[in-house]
């Protein structure tokens, strides 16, 4: 199926939950909170929650300067 | 409460918003601030609360002023080099605004003082330069019943928002990142640099932020990250939920008092996408 990631069009498995999804495109999970569709997925249900058709998928990387 | 006149002339493109008025003037003369680092974030955040008029302001850092921070950390200048940053910024809020009444403390923030140094503001800004410290401080919000306005900066990217985890449904920092990065795999600040003005960009929201809590006008970021790319100039405002398994302020916590993270730097740097 379809979705977007980083803005980029992107076709990948179906029944791919979050976890397995960064697992596939090999983005480490630390230091990271994962966007769909405007919404960030708590990173502790990464293992349950299911990529759908056509989620906009953003990886968010944690700053910490000030 | 009464206003000088020097007060009404000072104040007087507040007054006349409807939003502000008289008293939401007189709010911001009785509110306390506390800021959390005179830094990049904590500069602009500073003076504008400053030139807002909140009555206390707190300012905690460890610092002096270098030369290599003058770039961007605008509430120091050259005269200061040495000084002690909570010095400087007290120096320059003063001048800025003799309304304002300022707590000064030169030290690092630690899981044995944190709680009373915030306990007595109102609201707290997070300006600081390392996770520990970020996770440190939302720790200690959610135990004194806070609201934390977060801001973090990094090469040309910002990141904005209130974290109020102990209030329903309102999500903490641990609901979006749960643990601070490993220690080592982070490249330093020094080394990866930061566009000065971005700064300004970022603590300045902070500073609209707490003066819309003391306020309370407007729809805060409680539950929101605004995320800010300078390179691209665009703004993302993104919903973040509480997470019911967060250790903090979650339904089944497992975090009961504060912890002291090592000391890692400014941001993790996984692999591109």
């Amino acid at each position: 199926m379809k979705i977007k990631i980083n803005g980029e069009d992107k076709t990948i498995a179906d029944g791919l939950t979050i976890s397995m999804l960064l697992d596939d495109l090999n983005i480490k999970k630390v230091g990271i909170a994962v966007e769909v569709n405007r919404e960030i997925v708590p990173k502790t249900t990464h293992d349950k929650v299911l990529v759908n058709e056509g989620d906009v998928i953003e990886i968010v990387r944690m700053v910490g300067g000030g | 409460m009464d206003f000088t006149e020097e007060q009404i002339e000072r104040y007087s493109r507040h007054i006349i918003l409807p939003e502000v008025g008289g008293k939401g003037q007189a709010k911001l003369l009785g509110a306390k601030v506390f800021a959390l680092g005179a830094g990049g974030l904590g500069s602009p955040a500073l003076m504008y609360l400053a030139a807002a008029g909140v009555g206390k302001i707190g300012v905690a850092d460890a610092d002096a002023v270098d030369l290599s921070n003058l770039q961007r950390q605008i509430i120091h200048n050259n005269t200061r080099i040495g000084v002690p940053k909570v010095e400087s910024a007290k120096q320059t809020i003063n001048e800025l605004n003799p309304d304002v009444e300022v707590e000064a403390i030169n030290k690092r923030l630690t899981v044995d003082n944190i709680r009373e140094v915030i306990r007595d503001y109102d609201v707290i800004l997070d300006g600081s330069d390392n996770f520990p410290t970020r996770f440190l401080m939302n720790d200690a919000c959610f135990f004194e019943k806070k609201p934390l306005v977060s801001g973090s900066m990094f090469r040309f990217d910002g990141q904005v928002a209130i974290f109020s985890g102990h209030e329903d449904d309102k999500p903490c920092y641990r609901c979006l990142y749960p643990e601070p990065p490993p220690v080592g795999l982070v490249p330093s600040c020094q080394e990866a640099g930061v566009l000065g003005a971005l700064a300004g960009v970022i603590g300045v929201l902070q500073a609209v932020e707490a003066i819309k809590l003391v306020l309370s006008i407007g729809d805060d970021l409680k539950g929101h990250l605004m995320i800010f790319d300078a390179l691209g100039m665009s703004f993302r405002k993104v919903k973040v939920r509480k997470d019911p398994n967060c250790a903090l302020c979650g339904d089944s916590a497992t975090i009961k008092e504060l912890t002291e993270y090592e000391q890692a730097t400014c941001e993790f740097n996984p692999a591109d996408v």
